[in-house]
């Protein structure tokens, strides 16, 4: 047997390719294709009297200009509303191209196709739009006052109201010996990959001599879902799916905004591709992804909460106003998973959870890695800080008293996710997590760390945040594996890749299945050609949905190969064993057969093309002429195709520790250390886990510290720059130190968790909790800066902002369950 | 985000390059390093009809340091003024300064004087130029003039430059003995444009007492701040605690703006910590045998 | 409408090439569209995000805020292309982000191989926090930067433990100028 390659820290094999600049990203394609560009609305909200394009095909290298009324049958209708809820009152979804209205800053209004780029931009300058500028609605408070409605025909802004109930909470918490009320804030943020979206396509029209409608489109887009795009795009342009192919390059990072689909460019390339019978490329620049691209995070929260003395929740009751933007075309998946995973490892005696999803005019609202969870983890989160504070009880003992036990697993917390199924954590040992965090960043040794800082002058914090992450939801994935007859051994799952790694770990899980050098495994994502059934790569599932499929695919093209090895060793299939690319006789390893040699066996030849497949042809050599070549039941060919499709989500957890140091002049903060403990089930492969995890910590760190979408009240984004969207450099992130829990779950071959959002979630809960420490007031609004905190301490100073009561020593938190883990550093 | 369509020219004279830009008027733009002209074009918010570039120029790319103190040509990168020893020697508020320009990239190819015309309030290098009296060399069709620095930047990213003409060269005079300089400034991340920056220049006398002092603020006024604190600091001890009055002097004179990453009343609070660390730095500096009177101890 | 074209000449990775170019050309789409070389990448257009860093006359640049027929005025231009030495082995710093881990969707990659490997040309021993001075200026949206940090040092370690031996070629070895404080570009 070779060396295992599950769980080991391999090197990825993606990366001689990119570190070469041989990377193919979209914009890498279509050489010769034209560009397109959008015309978009200067305005939040407007209707379109008139658009004149007179003066724009006077640009050398125009092409075509469309609008709105170029579209006609499905096209000309609003685009999908992806994930309907009974929950939604009233869904909107935009146009392709602007029908009369347009809603936000951003919208498309008008498609230039041109020679290149520069041309396209300056016929796009060119085109003058009349519109008649109606009011805003910019933020939570004027979207639910609803003094302005966003959208014509409704009465507010109110786009979906859901109220989950476990118990009766609302009784509970009236009940409870003690209770507190909070009011949470959470500001916009947004995903801002380093490469953003792109589509380009390629419309090989009928060939007269069939007759029949046979054309072919090729559609290549920086998506998280190919064969969602290929769905979205043949119906809108009335194809059958057998005539869209959809091919997913290397993309640039996704983490959550490139699952959207179809944008309304996604289908309006393709179709312009196809009506000019033209190559049409469109490759959105950074000022387009900050205004109409997708955002998330915006919430206003509002939590009572009754507990009892030692600190249990005996009832929790949360309102949730949750900013949608424009439209609706995710559904309400953010504020579902915000309301469910608000709860983490705890169990509350009572649950009572309502959110109202709201309209505003300004860019649409959908998953951005943690999808709602660092909101949740911010309510309940700042909440168990403040029945510590309550009671004088330390932080993470009020955590202890409420973690859910693992002899309690699986554990149903009584609500519906957001996959439609139940929300039933299926392992995890929580109280082993507090105790690693507690030891992982020296919990109890703080006091004295901070009594030293303060004898310096220096001021520092330290807060805890956890959370539980459902992960890895269906519907389903699929694998193919192939060994080829030179032996290699080709793998493709439908869903795609944005830097994940899926091409190192799905060979490594092949790789151990087969028992083949991991150098012979090649792995296809995204592509609609290879594997056409596939749902995308979203909420951390590639590992869990695809790395199941990949094993199970293996397994079912192992037993293929053992029966046709059994045959040619004249051995019994339960005597042999699969060992480094061959099969073999066990305890009899010279007694074996090539994998390849298998692969050339399995498919029964007529015609010999090289020296392997002769092997195979009809006069090689002896035959049972009593059946068929190909016998009853098989198919031809070494290869394995199956499907995971779980019965839920499987739940990860882990917990996050920051020490921060804020300047008592500046206000500047400072994280002078971020741990991370985290359990994602098995682990196969640490280096990649660990790399996901540093990436979402700095997005949690950027979300907490620096990121934010400043729209003014017009709806104009004033800060549509890197220059003024503080994107963290390496600079403003810190080192983080993990520990790994590996608690498998039961719900996949593989035991697995998926791994990918986790980093980001715990981001503000923590570093609000930690600057709270600090200053000594509480932080109860995000993110937070050196400004913003500048003002916090005068209207602390001036009494408006609650103190926070000094925080007891933690050593009287070691009767606790936690212990105290070592002696302070 | 591509740039409008533009002429271009790439004289290797000056006079040549002074002539194309007077011919094409308001609507011709210099380009040298253009670090900040060319977001600028790729943004659309600036579309010039004639661009001159003077990466050719002869004559520009010269760094001279001399008694009067450093000349610093239109074609020196930011990068190789800070890699200048002599210059560092002569001025040491220009290491001061540039270390704190954008990031190492961005100096590259960015030029100082670029940086001044462009004017930018928060912009360190119009700062230096400004707290060290300096003078900006300008060539127009009329000839060669010499802007006094407090002239020459007349507004957020306005200059005395007239339509035509090119800032050829930017003089910054040696401190005058026994001064030493700072620059501090805040950012929200490390490179960006200061939320607030103090230069200071500080003189002692041989006692160790303050003879001058003076500060530059950027990023809370239109253009660059100096404020002269010699009245508040002559005579005193450049300790911390003694600075707070003549930091606070400086802050009044701000007058800052809210905007996306700052309120206004925090720039200005920035405005009097970072003048006190400034004048703290600049004391500690300063080139006089005398005891430090930053942190008490004798060097 | 017609737009003034220039013929220029740009030597890149070592070869000379030719191309026909309007002026407003920026020198990243020259690379990109008219060379063909891809590997530098666009990520901003605003000079922030050093996706497209070069090196031009062996100094890192962002040539998306430099006009093409501006770059005809330097000797060399080095792309991430160029890099590797002319057999293949990769430069010391496309081993240590390979092996590091420092890279994970690898948009932003080419732009920090490039400017490390002219700060480790300038700076062959760097320390940890010299290294994460090194790459603040690069924006990565993936890594949280820990493992490019890691394999800043690590390429360091890489070329010196291949003095005595031929290592990879240096960026820009060719018409490279000399070190910073001498020449100027």
């Amino acid at each position: 047997m070779s060396t295992r390659m599950f769980g080991a820290p391999v090197q990825r094999s993606e990366d001689a390719r990119l570190v070469a600049g041989r990377g193919a990203f979209l914009d890498d394609l279509g050489a010769g294709a034209c560009a397109a560009a959008f015309v978009r609305s200067p305005h939040a909200r407007a209707r379109i009297r008139d658009i004149d394009a007179t003066d724009a095909v006077d640009v050398a290298g125009i092409i075509a200009v469309f609008t709105y009324e170029d579209l006609s049958g499905a096209m000309a209708e609003p685009l999908p509303l992806l994930i309907p809820h009974p929950c939604i009152v009233d869904g909107r979804t935009p146009y392709a191209l602007a029908r009369e209205h347009v809603h936000y800053v951003g919208e498309p209004v008008a498609m230039v196709v041109a020679a290149d780029r520069y041309a396209a931009e300056d016929a796009a300058a060119r085109i003058r739009v009349d519109y008649e500028v109606g009011e805003a609605v910019v933020g939570v408070d004027a979207a639910v006052s609803a003094e302005r409605t966003v959208h014509a025909g409704m009465a507010d802004n109110v786009a979906a109201h859901l109220v989950q109930e476990v118990g009766d909470a609302r009784a509970a918490v009236a009940a409870a010996p003690n209770s507190l009320e909070l009011e949470l804030d959470i500001e916009r943020s947004a995903a801002t990959p380093l490469e953003g979206r792109g589509v380009y396509a390629r419309w090989e029209p009928a060939t007269s001599a069939t007759g029949t409608d046979d054309g072919r489109l090729r559609v290549y887009s920086s998506t998280q879902t190919a064969t969602g795009v290929r769905a979205a795009v043949a119906a809108k342009l009335e194809l059958a799916l057998g005539q869209v192919d959809v091919v997913v390059p290397d993309v640039g990072g996704g983490f959550g905004v490139k699952i959207v689909h179809p944008w309304p460019e996604e289908v309006m390339v393709p179709w312009a591709a196809r009506r000019l019978g033209r190559e049409v490329k469109w490759v959105e620049d950074r000022r387009e992804h900050f205004v109409a691209a997708a955002h998330e995070r915006a919430q206003r929260q509002r939590v009572r909460v009754g507990f009892d003395d030692s600190g249990r929740i005996l009832g929790l009751d949360v309102d949730i106003l949750h900013d949608n933007g424009a439209y609706l075309p995710y559904g309400v998946i953010v504020p579902i998973v915000t309301s469910t995973q608000l709860l983490g490892p705890y169990k509350p005696g009572a649950y009572r959870v309502e959110f109202r999803s709201l309209y505003t005019t300004t860019a649409v609202v959908t998953p951005y890695r943690g999808a709602g969870r660092p909101q949740g983890v911010f309510a309940m989160e700042r909440t168990m800080d403040a029945v510590a504070d309550h009671l004088g009880l330390d932080r993470l003992q009020v955590r202890a008293a409420n973690v859910i036990r693992p002899e309690e697993m699986p554990y149903d917390q009584g609500l519906m996710f957001q996959d439609g199924r139940p929300l039933i954590y299926d392992s995890g040992d929580y109280p082993r997590m507090l105790e690693m965090i507690a030891e992982l960043v020296d919990w109890p040794g703080f006091a004295e760390y901070r009594e030293r800082a303060r004898r310096e002058g220096r001021r520092v914090g330290i807060g805890v945040a956890c959370y539980v992450e459902g992960t890895g939801p269906g519907p389903y994935e699929g694998g193919h594996v192939q060994v080829e007859t030179s032996g290699k051994v080709r793998v493709a799952t439908g869903l795609t890749s944005q830097g994940q790694g899926h091409g190192t770990v799905l060979a490594q899980i092949v790789a151990d299945e087969l028992d083949v050098p991991i150098a012979d495994v090649e792995v296809t994502t995204g592509d609609t050609r290879r594997m056409a059934y596939s749902v995308g790569t979203f909420a951390s599932r590639g590992a869990v949905t695809s790395g199941s499929a990949v094993a199970l695919a293996a397994r079912r093209l192992k037993e293929k190969a053992l029966r046709i090895a059994a045959e040619a060793l004249e051995a019994d299939a339960g005597d042999l064993e699969f060992a480094d690319g061959r099969i073999q006789v066990k305890g009899s390893p010279a007694h074996g057969i090539e994998l390849g040699t298998v692969a050339v066996l399995s498919n029964p030849l007529r015609y010999a093309f090289d020296a392997a497949s002769a092997a195979a042809t009809q006069f090689s050599g002896a035959a049972d002429h009593e059946s068929p070549p190909v016998a009853e039941g098989e198919a031809p060919g070494l290869e394995g195709t199956d499907y995971h499709s779980p019965l839920r989500c499987t739940f990860a957890n882990g917990a996050h520790a920051a020490v921060v140091e804020t300047d008592p002049d500046t206000a500047e903060i400072r994280i002078l250390r971020y741990c991370v403990v985290h359990d994602c089930g098995n682990l196969i492969n640490p280096r990649i886990v660990e790399g996901q995890v540093h990436g979402g910590v700095a997005q949690g760190v950027a979300g907490a510290l620096y990121e934010r979408m400043a729209y003014d009240s017009d709806g104009q984004l004033l800060n549509a720059s890197l220059m003024d969207f503080l994107m963290p450099y390496a600079s403003e992130v810190p080192t983080v130190e993990i520990a790994h829990m590996q608690t498998p779950s039961p719900l996949n071959p593989l035991g697995v968790k998926g791994a990918g959002e986790a980093g980001v979630i715990p981001g503000s809960a923590v570093l609000a909790a930690a600057v709270e420490d600090a200053e000594g007031f509480r932080v109860d609004r995000m993110p937070i800066s050196p400004s913003e905190l500048f003002e916090l301490r005068n209207r602390h100073a001036a009494g408006e902002v609650a103190s926070v009561p000094p925080r007891p020593s933690p050593a009287t938190a070691s009767d606790t369950s936690v212990p105290s883990a070592r002696e302070p550093r | 985000m591509k740039p409008p369509p533009f002429a271009y020219h790439a004289p290797t004279d000056l006079d040549e390059a002074v002539g194309l830009l007077a011919e094409a008027g308001d609507e011709g733009k210099v380009l040298a390093g253009g670090q900040s002209l060319i977001p600028l074009l790729n943004m659309r918010l600036a579309a010039p009809r004639v661009l001159v570039d003077i990466n050719a120029v002869a004559g520009l790319e010269d760094i001279r340091v001399d008694a009067a103190g450093v000349r610093v040509g239109a074609r020196v990168r930011h990068a190789e003024l800070e890699a200048d020893t002599a210059a560092a020697e002569a001025v040491p508020l220009l290491g001061q300064g540039l270390r704190l320009v954008a990031h190492p990239v961005i100096r590259n190819r960015g030029t100082t004087v670029g940086s001044i015309a462009h004017a930018d309030p928060s912009a360190e290098m119009p700062a230096v130029l400004a707290l060290l009296e300096g003078a900006v060399e300008v060539r127009g069709r009329a000839g060669t003039r010499t802007v006094p620095a407090a002239e020459f930047v007349t507004g957020p990213m306005e200059t005395a430059l007239a339509p035509g003409e090119i800032a050829v060269a930017a003089r910054f005079p040696r401190p005058r003995p026994g001064t030493g300089t700072a620059f501090v400034e805040t950012a929200r991340r490390n490179g960006d444009y200061a939320l607030c920056g103090a230069a200071a220049a500080v003189t002692l006398g041989a006692d160790g007492r303050i003879t001058a002092a003076r500060c530059c603020l950027i990023s809370v006024a239109p253009v660059p701040l100096v404020v002269d604190l010699t009245d508040h600091l002559a005579g005193r001890t450049a300790r911390l605690g003694d600075l707070d009055g003549a930091a606070a002097a400086a802050a009044e004179q701000a007058d800052p703006e809210d905007d996306i990453h700052a309120g206004a009343d925090y720039r200005r609070h920035l405005a009097r910590v970072l003048t006190a660390r400034a004048l703290a730095r600049a004391a500690a500096a300063a080139p006089a045998a005398v005891a430090d009177t930053y942190t008490g101890a004798s060097r | 409408m017609t737009e003034d074209v220039h013929d220029i000449r740009l030597r890149v990775n070592g070869i000379q090439h030719t191309a026909r170019v309007p002026a407003r050309r920026l020198l990243s789409d020259c690379l990109r569209h008219d060379l063909g070389l891809t590997g530098t990448h666009v990520g901003c257009e605003h000079g922030v995000c050093g996706a497209c860093t070069v090196l031009v006359d062996g100094r890192p640049v962002r040539s998306c805020l430099m006009l093409a027929v501006s770059a005809a005025q330097h000797a060399d231009i080095t792309t991430v292309e160029g890099l590797a030495a002319a057999d293949g082995t990769p430069h010391p710093v496309q081993q240590a982000f390979a092996e590091c881990h420092a890279l994970q969707c690898g948009f932003c990659t080419p732009g920090f191989l490039t400017l490390v490997a002219a700060y480790l040309r300038d700076n062959p021993d760097p320390g940890e926090d010299d290294a994460r001075e090194a790459v603040t200026g690069n924006l990565c949206r993936c890594t949280g930067y820990q493992n490019i940090v890691a394999a800043v040092l690590r390429a360091a370690e890489i070329t010196r433990g291949q003095d005595g031996v031929p290592r990879a070629r240096p960026p820009a070895e060719e018409g490279r100028v000399p070190e910073a404080g001498g020449g100027r570009p």
